[in-house]
């Protein structure tokens, strides 16, 4: 009886089964990294907006502090956006030609608002608050990266929950004195393995709590 | 594996996987709609009042929960209910905010180390863009070109009551808009003790230093 098979086949099927493992592997470690990819989660990724405002000049170049514009930080969950009055305090003023502001002052001449798309948009089933984080010594920067060096405004963390939880778990790791809240390029004053844990317990930060399901969903 | 589950005649194996395969495909759209739930976060648009807003206005006469009177909840956007934070009702708000003394009224809180602190640091942030952080009125925006503000360290603002920079806070004065959307009614009179502690770092005496100290300085 002839051989049905060629001899090479036997190294076929062996590559073959285990390159489906590879397959498969490899499928999972595409998929993950592509979940983390800035293609889904949009970090620095710059969004289209209605006007090209540029944080790095309003921050770095005018010293402008961020609760000029994002007043509520402070107290309330939301940062605030600033309403088009904010813009016009100094714009009624200067640049009152530029073209490029011409939206805001339509804006301000309608009552309408400067429609922007959003850049840090959590899902709806996470609860946060702002102005806990800043309460408690996190600063802007922490999560928002260095606003002060971005002409257009980009997210520079995920935000997905492996991200929140790296800080969550270790906060004596991110934690700055209070005064620092809103630095940027902020520089601990001594070693943050010191500095840190102090700060934790002074603040009274809870750590165990930190992680609670409830704490991000409720 | 391997062995042919019995009585699943009318399905071949590679259909059924093509189908499990396409049905968890699927299921990968669900997640939106967690994602995007009905209710509404703060300046989401809505497209339920018409104007696209869903965060509204102040209707008139509102005052704040937790807050007490008319000097708690900011008159501008109290009355004035529009994105450009126009003051509908001047006066009766002044009179509300600044007690029977009207413009001539003092701060009406102690003045201690911690309001200081809170005014310079409100200060610092809504002020000194345009003042500076002497109070000299050469503040950045001003170096870019916006017509420059008086100098805290004329003789017409040292004698201005406190309420002055309590009333040009809220209201805004000449060029200047009003800041009573960002500065709550407790820190304008924090900023007002603060510009007080200003102008008298501009212009002291020896006398003002307290006698101990004073001789202390003659001393060097």
């Amino acid at each position: 009886m002839a051989q049905i098979f060629h001899p090479s086949t036997n190294t076929l099927s062996r590559v073959s089964i285990f390159g489906i493992l590879f397959l498969l592997v490899g499928g999972l470690f595409v998929m993950a990294e592509i979940y983390r990819s800035p293609y889904v989660t949009k970090a620095t990724v710059v969004r289209d907006q209605p006007v090209q405002f540029s944080h790095e000049h309003h921050v770095a170049g005018l010293g402008i502090d961020c609760r000029y514009c994002h007043t509520t930080v402070e107290k309330s969950s939301f940062a605030g956006l600033p309403p088009t009055e904010t813009c016009m305090s100094c714009h009624s003023q200067i640049w009152t030609n530029a073209k490029l502001l011409e939206p805001v002052r339509e804006s301000y001449r309608t009552g309408n608002p400067i429609k922007w798309t959003r850049v840090h948009d959590l899902p709806d089933f996470v609860y946060f608050n702002h102005s806990i984080h800043v309460a408690k010594g996190i600063g802007c920067e922490s999560c928002h990266g260095r606003v002060d060096k971005m002409p257009l405004m980009s997210k520079a963390n995920t935000l997905q929950m492996e991200w929140c939880l790296n800080c969550h778990r270790n906060p004596e790791k991110f934690i700055r004195p209070r005064d620092e809240v809103f630095t940027m390029g902020y520089v601990p004053a001594e070693d943050q393995s010191v500095l840190g844990p102090k700060l934790v317990h002074d603040y009274k930060v809870n750590i165990r709590q930190l992680t609670n399901c409830s704490i991000c969903h409720r | 594996m391997g062995k042919r589950a019995p009585g699943r005649a009318g399905w071949s194996r590679p259909l059924a996987v093509t189908l499990a395969a396409l049905l968890l495909l699927a299921a990968g759209g669900c997640r939106l709609e967690m994602y995007d739930q009905a209710h509404v976060r703060p300046l989401r648009p809505s497209t339920f009042y018409g104007d696209s807003l869903s965060a509204r206005p102040f209707i008139p006469g509102t005052v704040g929960r937790g807050e007490s009177g008319a000097d708690s909840i900011d008159p501008v956007s109290n009355g004035g209910a529009t994105l450009s934070g126009m003051v509908t009702d001047r006066a009766d708000q002044e009179k509300a905010a600044l007690g029977a003394d009207g413009l001539n009224a003092s701060i009406p809180m102690p003045v201690t180390r911690v309001l200081l602190m809170r005014g310079r640091q409100r200060y610092d942030i809504y002020c000194s863009p345009c003042h500076g952080r002497l109070g000299d009125g050469q503040g950045m925006i001003v170096q870019r070109g916006l017509v420059p503000p008086p100098s805290f360290h004329i003789d017409r603002l040292r004698q201005a009551p406190d309420a002055h920079f309590y009333d040009v806070i809220t209201n805004g004065f000449g060029i200047m808009y009003s800041y009573a959307a960002r500065v709550a009614p407790d820190d304008r009179w924090a900023i007002a003790a603060y510009i007080r502690a200003l102008q008298m770092s501009q212009n002291a005496t020896v006398q003002d230093v307290p006698l101990q100290e004073q001789k202390r300085l003659q001393g060097e």
